[in-house]
């Protein structure tokens, strides 16, 4: 670690935590608040004409539309899913709004069109969408934009409830060959590539719940990296959930072409509500031959308040493909919020010398519940896979590690590494490691670890000792326990991953 | 600046019945003076240690103890530590992930700001992180790794005198500093601790030998035993007790 990253990113604990975290409202989560704005809403349900609703709304061509309802009728004949460590009340599906949009029209033309409550909103959350002027085409704005801020340019798709409401740095990037906008764009615009690669990866009735969101996906990212281009800047996607009693359903979608690269970057947030809102979202990578595709997420959808009413159900399905030779996929999260979360990030190694990386922080406190890991699956020749996972327990909370790694047959030496570690702060939380392992090679290398750690009164004695006050003698103890998995995310979001943890923690001890 | 008046308390184990360490314990450190605390194994020194700085655990049941005229026992370790508190361990802790020279900077800072003044800069932090590492024949490599994981037993006890150094404490406990460190080892951490020594400040020494007052000469020696302290005297006292150890002072205890 350089020794200017370090100096960022302790600055951020004097700054962050201990008096932001306190002047924080009750229940400690900045990003409660609601926007106040006039929104139109799908009639409450779930049937066909929810989805052509969703469909026309998008104005899709039929092709989508069939895609869509085709996805509807299998879901119909599935049934939820019950193996994983969470417990929740009985979803009714029914009793939700599958589409939810700032009145006036969906996709705004210039940021000038977007009301200004929402560009509040992503203000008071701390998002450059500030960019306006760039997309407007004010001659020297994204220089001056930049230089202000004083930190690597970041693009950025903001996601409202189920529409795109903004697309950062389009031209710059256009010129570089990339295509980055939002899928219900991508879908009339650039139909065959939307066509070859949406549900390749993760096909339409792979899970309940991916198959739920290929019938009423409302919107999300679609980036297309062109054959040897690195992407000039890091791309990302703000999600935002505002609508009472409504879903968000997004879909995702990036492929990177021969020898190409890019950098992703998702985050979420979510009003505080009393009641449950669901979330269902699926994500598609595509590594072509030599190409490479880092994918990091902060997720702090609103986890319900400490006795555990309300809260995000988050239930997503994400998976890379590396599909050609030697592709690189990374998946690195950072998740503290959701009441429920359900998630397994994974890899499908089919290139040969194809690598795939999984790095998890992943927090739970109050009476929030995490079941999260990943699959590697080892098709190809001398795979190589790595997954370091880190849960924090606190609270009456539960985090399950699940993981699998499953080495086929032509799979020759393959190799994985594997790392989960758990702390556990207090004594009514739960910590559980899941790791499955299918090996059909006995030339394959795999390594595994687990440590499960308390939190030490010592350690916290020895650093009050030293003038450090509890909590953020937690923070410090903490941020090493995950410092190997926060180095590897973008320094941007370092920081703000760790201010997360440091929110997310607070009150968890004493 | 330090006065214990009947102190005692007890060890509250987390499974276990409780048991009284200290037994009436009185002592007094003036601003200025170096005191040795010498004492039988289990006499209760480390307890002694512990107590002043407030670890979970320990429960003072009678007496009491003032810093500067404040009562410490009413406040919490790290308000301790802001007043000028500092111990060096018997054991110090590892802290997995969290490099010493972060931890250090986290501890001036909480105790500056505890105390209203401004944060110690980036540069200036280095500056004294190089002369205290420099004092100390610590290669700064090592303080870039986590704080005291996987280092050997001298190099820990050097590593506390060089947070002790960073810190700039008014009042030192040395809990057994000097064991694990070899013989050149113990001459540069007490040349580290001697520099620290001035009128505003004190410092209590716990140790088994003399071999350490050799090089911080303290300006009194007191013998504790089951849990009070039992004789008193000048730095002889810790000569007479290398010579023919405590059994007599026991019994006249
Ligand atoms: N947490 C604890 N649980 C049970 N007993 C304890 C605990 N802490 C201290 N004691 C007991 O209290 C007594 C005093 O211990 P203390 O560590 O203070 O001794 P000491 O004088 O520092 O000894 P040494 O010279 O060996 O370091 C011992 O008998 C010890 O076993
Ligand atoms: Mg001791």
């Amino acid at each position: 670690m350089s020794e200017g990253k370090e100096t960022l990113v302790k600055d951020s604990i004097d700054r962050g935590t201990v008096d932001a975290a306190r002047a924080l409202e009750s229940d400690k989560y900045a990003e409660g608040f609601v926007t106040d704005i006039e929104m139109e809403l799908a009639p409450k349900g779930l049937n066909e004409d929810t989805v052509r609703y969703i469909s026309a709304k998008k104005e899709e061509p039929e092709w989508m539309l069939q895609w869509r309802l085709e996805a509807f009728q299998r879901w119909k004949e599935m049934t939820e899913p019950t193996w994983a460590m969470i417990n929740y009340p009985k979803i009714d599906y029914q009793d939700a709004h599958y589409y939810a949009e700032p009145k006036g029209g969906a996709k705004y033309k210039t940021i000038a069109d977007v009301p200004q409550e929402i560009l509040d909103t992503y203000a008071k959350l701390g998002i450059p969408l500030k960019e306006q002027e760039v997309l407007l085409g004010v001659e020297g704005a994204m220089e001056t934009a930049a230089a202000a801020r004083e930190t690597p340019r970041v693009a950025v798709d903001a996601v409202f409830d189920s529409v795109s409401v903004a697309t950062t740095f389009r031209a710059e990037l256009s010129k570089a060959g990339v295509i980055f906008m939002s899928i219900s764009e991508a879908i009339r615009e650039y139909p065959d590539l939307v066509k070859q690669y949406l549900g390749s990866v993760v096909p339409v009735t792979d899970n309940f719940f991916a198959t739920l969101n290929s019938a009423v996906f409302s919107d999300g990212t679609f980036v297309y990296v062109p054959k040897g281009v690195r992407c000039p800047m890091e791309l990302s996607t703000y999600f935002r959930m505002n609508a009472k009693g409504t879903g968000q359903f997004e879909r995702t979608l990036i492929i990177v072409d021969e020898g190409g690269y890019v950098s992703y970057l998702e985050g979420c947030t979510a009003p505080m509500r009393d009641e449950n809102q669901l979330h269902a979202a699926v994500v598609e990578l595509v590594a072509l031959a030599d190409a490479e595709i880092k994918y990091s997420t902060v997720q702090n959808w609103w986890p319900g308040d400490s006795e555990g009413k309300g809260g995000v159900y988050n239930f997503v399905t994400k998976r890379g493909d590396c599909r050609g030779a030697r592709s690189r996929i990374s998946w690195t999260q950072v998740e503290t919020g959701s009441a429920i979360t359900w998630k397994y990030p994974s890899c499908i190694l089919r290139g040969d010398d194809s690598s795939g990386e999984f790095y998890s922080i992943a927090v739970t406190n109050g009476r929030q519940q995490a079941d999260t890991g990943t699959k590697m699956i080892h098709l190809g020749k001398n795979t190589k896979s790595r997954i370091i996972s880190k849960g924090i327990s606190a609270g009456k909370s539960n985090n399950t590690y699940r993981g699998l790694v499953s080495i086929h047959p032509k799979a020759v030496k393959a190799r994985n590494f594997t790392q989960c570690d758990s702390l556990l702060i207090g004594q009514t939380c739960g910590a559980h490691t899941v790791p499955y392992v299918e090996n059909r090679r006995a030339d394959a290398q795999l390594e595994h670890e687990a440590t499960t750690t308390k939190l030490s009164e010592d350690q916290l004695f020895y650093a009050r000792q030293r003038g450090i006050g509890e909590e953020e003698a937690v923070a410090l103890l903490v941020n090493g326990f995950v410092r190997d998995v926060l180095q590897k995310l973008p320094m941007e979001f370092a920081v703000e991953a760790q201010k997360l943890l440091e929110v997310s923690l607070e009150g968890s001890v004493g | 600046m330090l006065e214990l008046t009947n102190l005692h308390a007890r060890v509250v184990p987390e499974d276990g019945p409780a048991r009284e360490i200290l037994k009436g314990l009185s002592l007094a450190v003036p601003a200025g003076e170096v005191h040795a605390i010498m004492g039988p194994n289990g006499s209760g020194k480390s307890t002694l240690s512990y107590v002043l700085t407030g670890k979970h655990g320990y429960e003072v049941t009678g007496g009491t103890a003032t810093f500067e005229g404040k009562d410490l026992l009413s406040l919490a370790p790290e308000a301790r530590a802001a007043l000028g508190l500092f111990l060096s361990f018997q054991y110090p802790m590892e802290i997995a992930g969290v490099p010493v020279m972060t931890f250090v900077r986290a501890a001036m800072n909480a105790q500056r700001k505890a105390r209203g003044e401004p944060e110690v800069s980036a540069p200036d932090f280095l500056k004294l992180s190089r002369v205290a590492a420099a004092k100390l024949k610590i290669d700064p490599e090592m303080l870039k790794r986590p704080l005291n994981v996987g280092f050997s037993g001298g190099e820990k006890k050097r590593l506390e005198i060089y947070q002790m150094l960073m810190i700039e404490p008014r009042f030192m406990i040395l809990d057994e500093t000097d064991s694990g460190l070899d013989i050149d080892a113990l001459k540069v951490v007490a040349e580290g601790v001697n520099a620290l020594r001035g009128p505003t400040r004190g410092m209590l020494v716990i140790t088994h030998y003399q071999r350490l007052l050799d090089h911080i000469k303290p300006d009194r020696v007191h013998i504790l035993s089951a849990g009070r302290i039992v004789k008193s005297g000048g730095p002889e006292l810790a000569l007479e007790l290398e010579k023919s150890g405590y059994d007599q002072f026991l019994k006249a205890g």
